[in-house]
């Protein structure tokens, strides 16, 4: 099983995001996609750094993917889309109609903002080109074993997310600028003050959920820790890593030392909960019962 | 004339809608196949037939909603559905998955397709897309357009759109949402269920009464007030310093006055939100927007006011259709 480091979803400095990519030359991952998926607002703020990105990215050694917006509505948006295609690397679809651009006979990449929850689906996305897919956060594991098992026979390697904030939800209204009273086209980028995320909590005062502009992630930090066995036995390839802040590197390095059998799971959770956005795990997607659940105690001293 | 397009819940719930002047309804079986997979509630196989026939007798089509995405090792259940819907004569299925919709291209290609508004396609591209890959038909628009875009989409589409105008209002991209599987373990997508009765708990908390859904409190009301159903997405919650509706007020669509706008931006039918509402409600709501479909086809003025009482007590918006709305 490998490592695959998603896109950044938060909105983050370009600066920031040129160390960021920097430092992960050096991580332990096979490969990685990268693009804004989440505000066509955002883009012009750093999408002319996506270039060096990737040339330092791929001379490390890593293969590289563009990643499309999650939600496609504006006619600009159409057009980077389509233009994503003609740069000569694989894409990485988060919405359905990135398809309506893809030129014939051209291998792509899916990501888990697209609903792929059977054969089927899985089967005709391979007879498009499908490479890779990533499978949306809220499969179990019963169903995930299923579709590796039919990414296998039709040759396409399945993915699936193993830490990060989980991406809930997409939606037209930008919930960062209602939470500062204003609308989205006078957002004045002010979700680019949470670097992980903006917390909602219940009245209760209980971490519940995250906003990051028109995306609503989880509060917790999903991780797939205890799982990395299932997964790997299940037929998965890779494991998808989402950037957060604190020591991305040393995550990934967390990560690929636990799929090679070096540490135990309790010990991975030990090194990543002091960083975790939200200060919690969950992992109840892959067993149940919810996917806010967290399947094991809270290690001693974490 | 717009196609009114009238929820059904239960054969009686049909028939009533069709008694109103429905010009087409839409359900689904009773099993997780449809996004509404609620106890008590759709159709077996065996009586979609005689329900089809009674519609078709009264001039009104029937739509099959088969608009989950099918499960993993589990899809023979929803092939199953299409062939049921196909066999009871239903005009066309409603569906999102894309596997379910190259499935009945291939086994049902004479079976009309239209793609749910699950599937959200949220621009022309996805539009065509579903149009020249499956032969869509029809596509129910996502809640996340404003009036201008949807006008400019029929621009570059060459199948029809139909466009929600009354009731429960989705703040997210439709079937792109696992905020209720995060709390309850069960979802739109997978289960055909948002904020799931079975796990809603009300709890007496000193003067309040809180609304749980998982365990998580969505809101909390005096004792002495309604309390709205915990539907995650227009729960109150505290981000910061602030505490409100994060994402979406406590509010269901009511889009009526602008039906004449979603009429010249060339959507074809208007769709009604509500299989989980009784068969009165759903004549009710059916008769007042019949007769406003009738009016704007014979050039009257709306009659506004006649549904107007249809929401007299509730909070309603309009949703994405304004701009403002982002």
């Amino acid at each position: 099983m490998e490592l695959t480091v998603g896109p950044n979803l938060f909105f983050w400095k370009a600066e920031d995001l040129r160390a960021f990519y920097k430092a992960l030359e050096a991580a332990p991952v096979a490969r990685v996609a990268v693009g804004e998926v989440v505000c066509s607002k955002r883009m012009p703020f750093w999408e002319a750094e996506i270039p060096n990105i990737v040339a330092g990215l791929r001379a490390a050694g890593k293969e590289v993917a563009l990643s499309t917006l999650g939600l496609v509505t504006l006619g600009r948006e159409r057009n980077k889309t389509h233009d994503l295609f003609d740069l000569g690397l694989p894409v990485e679809i988060n919405d359905i109609s990135a398809l309506k651009h893809l030129p014939e006979n051209t291998p792509f990449w899916v990501g888990p903002l697209v609903n792929v929850y059977n054969e089927g689906t899985l089967g005709y996305l391979a007879r498009r080109g499908a490479t890779r897919i990533c499978l949306p956060p809220e499969l179990p594991l019963a169903s995930i074993a299923t579709l590796a098992k039919a990414g296998k026979d039709a040759g396409v390697k399945v993915e699936v997310w193993g830490h990060g904030r989980l991406p809930l939800a997409i939606s037209a209204r930008c919930y960062h600028a209602r939470l500062h009273d204003r609308a989205k086209d006078n957002c004045q980028f002010i979700c680019g003050e949470d670097l992980d995320g903006r917390e909602v909590d219940t009245l209760d005062g209980q971490a519940f959920l995250s906003v990051n502009g028109v995306q609503t992630l989880s509060a917790a930090t999903g991780c797939a820790a205890y799982h990395t066995e299932a997964l790997k036995d299940a037929g998965v390839d890779s494991l998808r890593l989402s950037p957060q802040t604190g020591d991305f590197v040393g995550l990934c390095a967390g990560y690929a030392d636990r799929i090679a059998g070096n540490i135990t799971a309790e010990a991975l959770v030990a090194q990543l909960l002091p960083e975790a956005p939200g200060g919690r795990f969950a992992d109840g997607f892959f067993a149940g019962p919810s996917g806010s659940d967290w399947s094991h105690p809270v290690p001693a001293g974490a | 004339m717009m196609e009114l397009v009238c929820p059904a819940g239960t054969p009686a719930a049909l028939r009533a809608a069709v008694e109103a002047g429905a010009h087409a309804v839409y359900c689904g079986f009773a099993d997780e196949t449809n996004a509404r997979n609620f106890p008590g509630l759709n159709f077996s196989p065996e009586e979609l037939v005689p329900a089809v026939a009674g519609a078709h007798k009264r001039g009104a089509k029937v739509l099959v909603a088969l608009n989950t995405f099918p499960r993993a090792g589990g899809e023979k259940l929803w092939h199953q559905r299409l062939a049921d819907a196909e066999a009871a004569g239903a005009d066309a299925v409603i569906l999102a998955d894309i596997g379910l919709l190259d499935y009945a291209a291939t086994h049902h290609p004479k079976l009309r397709r239209h793609l749910s508004v699950q599937a959200a396609a949220a621009n022309p591209d996805a539009i065509n897309f579903y149009a020249e890959t499956f032969d869509v038909k029809r596509v129910v628009l996502p809640r996340v357009l404003t009036v201008q875009e949807i006008a400019a989409i029929n621009k570059e589409i060459d199948v029809e759109t139909e466009a929600f105008v009354f009731g429960g209002l989705c703040v997210m991209a439709e079937g792109r949402c696992a905020l209720s599987s995060y709390a309850t373990g069960l979802s739109p997508n997978m289960n055909g269920v948002c904020s799931p009765a079975s796990h809603v708990v009300y709890a007496e908390e000193g003067p309040d009464l809180a609304a749980k859904l998982g365990g998580f409190t969505i809101h909390r009301t005096p004792k002495d007030r309604p309390a709205p159903y915990p539907t995650l997405c227009k729960g109150c919650f505290t981000s910061g310093s602030q505490t409100g509706h994060v994402f979406e007020d406590p509010v269901s669509l009511d889009a009526r006055h602008l039906i004449p706008a979603l009429a010249k931006a060339g959507v074809t039918a208007l769709k009604i939100e509500g299989r989980q509402r009784s068969r009165a409600y759903v004549a009710e709501v059916v008769r007042a927007f019949r007769a406003a479909t009738d009016a704007l086809a014979e050039g009257r003025d709306l009659p506004l006011a006649e549904l107007a009482r249809l929401t007299e007590g509730q909070s309603a918006t309009a949703g994405a259709y304004a701009k403002t709305w982002r």
